[in-house]
């Protein structure tokens, strides 16, 4: 038992630990916050596309779509960074990871904005254009809003599971806090930093996690 | 044959029940009516335990309804039919595996013989040539009468009904009614919650009254269509009148 | 040097073909397992929970919400460096099926079990009034209705998770990204990263159509 503890719980080394784990946290709520963004935005478009009566734009739209969901997105990222430079385009960790993380979640977050801008029953944009709003203006006003309430749990389970992907980065060398954590693993021989990684992901997540559960609850009573 | 002394049901502080002294003898139909809040159907769920009693006895056929537990009780609802006001049929099974499900599962029937009896049941309800079909299929006639059909294959002493039509489009209560009349010849021991004043007047042995969570007057239908004592009876009845005349 | 020969090399395809296939099996087979236990584990566990019992239903709960906020890679890590300390040795294709189907099954256990809240209470009172007992209510009425629900979520996931197990490359499974990721190093040329996006597609895309199909199907 001692020495369970001294391996996966030893204050000594995580407080050791700590000074690389907080830079490396720090990088990954950068990392999350640029690609859940660039996520959100390029699935709306991604999701409009799809939707889009143009059948030119429709097709191609869905199998980007369907290629970035079938793809393990840590094929992507090796993909982006190591074979890229191939053909001339070396981008940092950084830029790597977010271009890999960019395509594989605009492609997940694609998925649930189509669910719930299908969820929208017909008659509100006939409505909305009906009053006099403009295609956009009833999609902005309308549409988008009725939506995102429909499919909010999944939007954040999606979130969640961007925030998880981040700690891929790792395996391109981006000091996040994985790779942080596993750098000082790998140091002190103990798996303690690791432990403590752990516990950070899951302060920042166990609530969202927790949030999604009651929300589905809420939802299977109505 | 069923018989229910002092029943009392409280939810947390709100007593639903109390007291409730009623008895239905074998063959008879017994018509409970009321505003809605009376405590009818708590009255009807308590005995067959969906609901709990919090107090007093329900027996059948002088056996303990409310000293049942685990197996025992299984056993027991076998005897006591209930159709819902929301029919309550599988949606992911046959028309025939709904009626068959318990007969195999709980009285241990063999599938040939729980297929005939379901057969006959279904029959019975006049929907036989609807036996392949899903639930959804059906309208809501239709599936109570399967419903009706799935409590009778189990060859229960005593049928409950909880508001058997209060669901249904108009025009097609009279099929469920009919079905229910045509139990009442064979000498099937029912108890009925319902809101159809006609259908009381014209089959009912007994009519009783709630209001309150208690029993405030029972008789047979002419008395308490024709010559209710209570105040608060007469009242019921005249808030009616404007929906039985037409 | 021209764009095909960098990434469809013909001659370098020839030469790790083989050992590309040999990783997709491996990738195959890692999937299937993870898959069968972690949906198994995942519906024992929710069956387990709607007996409403504090001692069952606080664990069950604890481990679906630690394993759906943990990142695998992480515990994957603490597995494969970690455990060795006390003298737990596993190989890296058992550590990825453990943590893979611990995943699999907690996201499974809270599809089966909002399934299973949404069946409605009339079902179960449907079954216990004709004498069904709870277990027989469960396994024949409430169970396939909530299996019903839950399908198209449970092979979202199962794609999702098992996509994962390109993770093995971290850990020395001998998998399809870390065979061609060695190939490319070896090789000085991007093509085995290609293959290995057409062998995941090989392998993924038919499910990612599969699960379209079964999306129109049931809405």
């Amino acid at each position: 038992m001692s020495n369970f503890i001294d391996l996966f719980f030893n204050l000594d080394i995580m407080a050791q630990a700590w000074p690389l784990l907080l830079k490396g946290l720090i990088i990954t709520l950068k990392l999350c916050a640029v690609v859940i963004l660039l996520g959100l935005a390029g699935g709306l478009l991604l999701a409009l596309g799809a939707l889009s009566p143009r059948k030119w734009l429709k097709w191609p739209t869905i199998g980007f779509i369907d290629l970035f969901r079938a793809l393990p997105p840590l094929v992507v990222l090796i993909f982006v960074y190591s074979g890229l430079p191939f053909a001339g385009l070396e981008l940092t960790p950084f830029m790597a990871v977010v271009l890999a993380f960019f395509l594989n979640n605009s492609a997940y977050f694609a998925e649930v904005f189509r669910a719930g801008i299908q969820s929208v029953p017909k008659g509100q944009p006939e409505a909305a254009q009906a009053t006099g709003l403009s295609q956009v203006q009833s999609l902005v006003h309308v549409i988008l809003p009725q939506a995102i309430r429909n499919v909010l749990p999944d939007l954040l389970s999606n979130t969640v599971e961007v925030v998880k992907l981040t700690s891929l980065a790792s395996v391109v060398s981006l000091s996040e806090l994985l790779y942080s954590a596993n750098m000082a693993r790998s140091i002190t021989y103990n798996s303690s930093p690791l432990v403590l990684a752990a516990l950070i992901y899951l302060a920042i997540l166990w609530p969202l996690v927790r949030l999604i559960s009651r929300y589905q609850r809420g939802l299977a009573e109505h | 044959m069923l018989e229910i002394n002092q029943l009392e049901k409280c939810f947390g502080t709100t007593q639903v029940l109390k007291s409730i002294d009623l008895s239905v003898k074998p063959g008879e139909l017994v018509f409970v009516i009321g505003p809605s809040g009376s405590g009818k159907s708590t009255m009807l769920r308590c005995c067959n335990r969906l609901e709990e009693p919090t107090s007093g006895s329900i027996l059948l056929d002088s056996e303990h309804v409310t000293e049942c537990h685990g197996r025992a009780l299984d056993k027991m609802r076998l005897k006591i039919g209930m159709v819902f006001q929301g029919f309550h049929l599988y949606p992911h099974k046959s028309v025939l595996a709904n009626v068959m499900l318990a007969q195999v599962k709980a009285l241990k029937r063999s599938k040939p013989e729980a297929k005939a009896r379901a057969m006959e049941m279904l029959e019975h309800v006049g929907l036989a040539h609807k036996a392949d079909a899903m639930p959804s299929e059906l309208s809501g006639g239709q599936q109570q009468r399967v419903a009706i059909a799935r409590a009778l294959a189990l060859d229960p002493k005593v049928m409950l009904f909880d508001e058997p039509t209060s669901a249904l489009d108009p025009e097609l209560v009279g099929s469920v009614l009919k079905v229910m009349k045509q139990l009442r010849q064979e000498g099937m021991t029912m108890l009925v919650v319902s809101h159809e004043m006609e259908f009381a007047r014209e089959a009912a042995d007994r009519v009783v009254f709630m209001d309150g969570g208690v029993v405030v007057e029972a008789g047979p239908p002419e008395d308490i269509f024709g010559n209710p004592k209570s105040e608060r009876l007469r009242a019921f009845l005249s808030r009616l009148q404007p929906t039985t005349a037409a | 040097m021209s764009f095909l020969d960098t990434f469809f090399d013909g001659a370098v395809m020839a030469k790790y073909l083989p050992d590309l296939l040999a990783a997709l099996v491996t990738t195959l087979w890692l999937s299937a397992a993870i898959v069968i236990a972690g949906l198994a584990l995942g519906l024992v566990l929710a069956c387990l929970r709607t007996l409403g019992r504090w001692y069952l239903t606080l664990p069950i709960v604890a481990f679906a919400d630690i394993s759906r906020a943990l990142p695998p890679l992480v515990v994957i890590l603490v597995f494969y460096f970690g455990l060795p300390g006390l003298g737990i040795r596993l190989s890296g294709p058992m550590v990825l099926f453990i943590v893979l189907g611990g995943v699999l099954a907690a996201f499974a256990e809270e599809i089966f079990w909002a399934g299973l809240t949404s069946v409605p209470k009339g079902q179960w009172e449907a079954g216990r009034a004709t004498g069904l007992s709870f277990m027989q209510t469960l396994f024949d009425i409430a169970l396939p209705q909530a299996i019903r629900l839950g399908i198209p979520s449970l092979v979202n996931r199962a794609l999702a998770i098992t996509k994962m197990t390109a993770l093995g490359s971290v850990i020395g499974v001998k998998e399809i990204l870390s065979v061609s990721s060695s190939a490319q190093s070896f090789s000085g040329s991007a093509t085995p990263l290609t293959m290995a996006a057409l062998a995941y597609l090989a392998i993924f895309l038919p499910v990612v159509i599969f699960a379209r199909l079964l999306e129109k199907r049931y809405t």
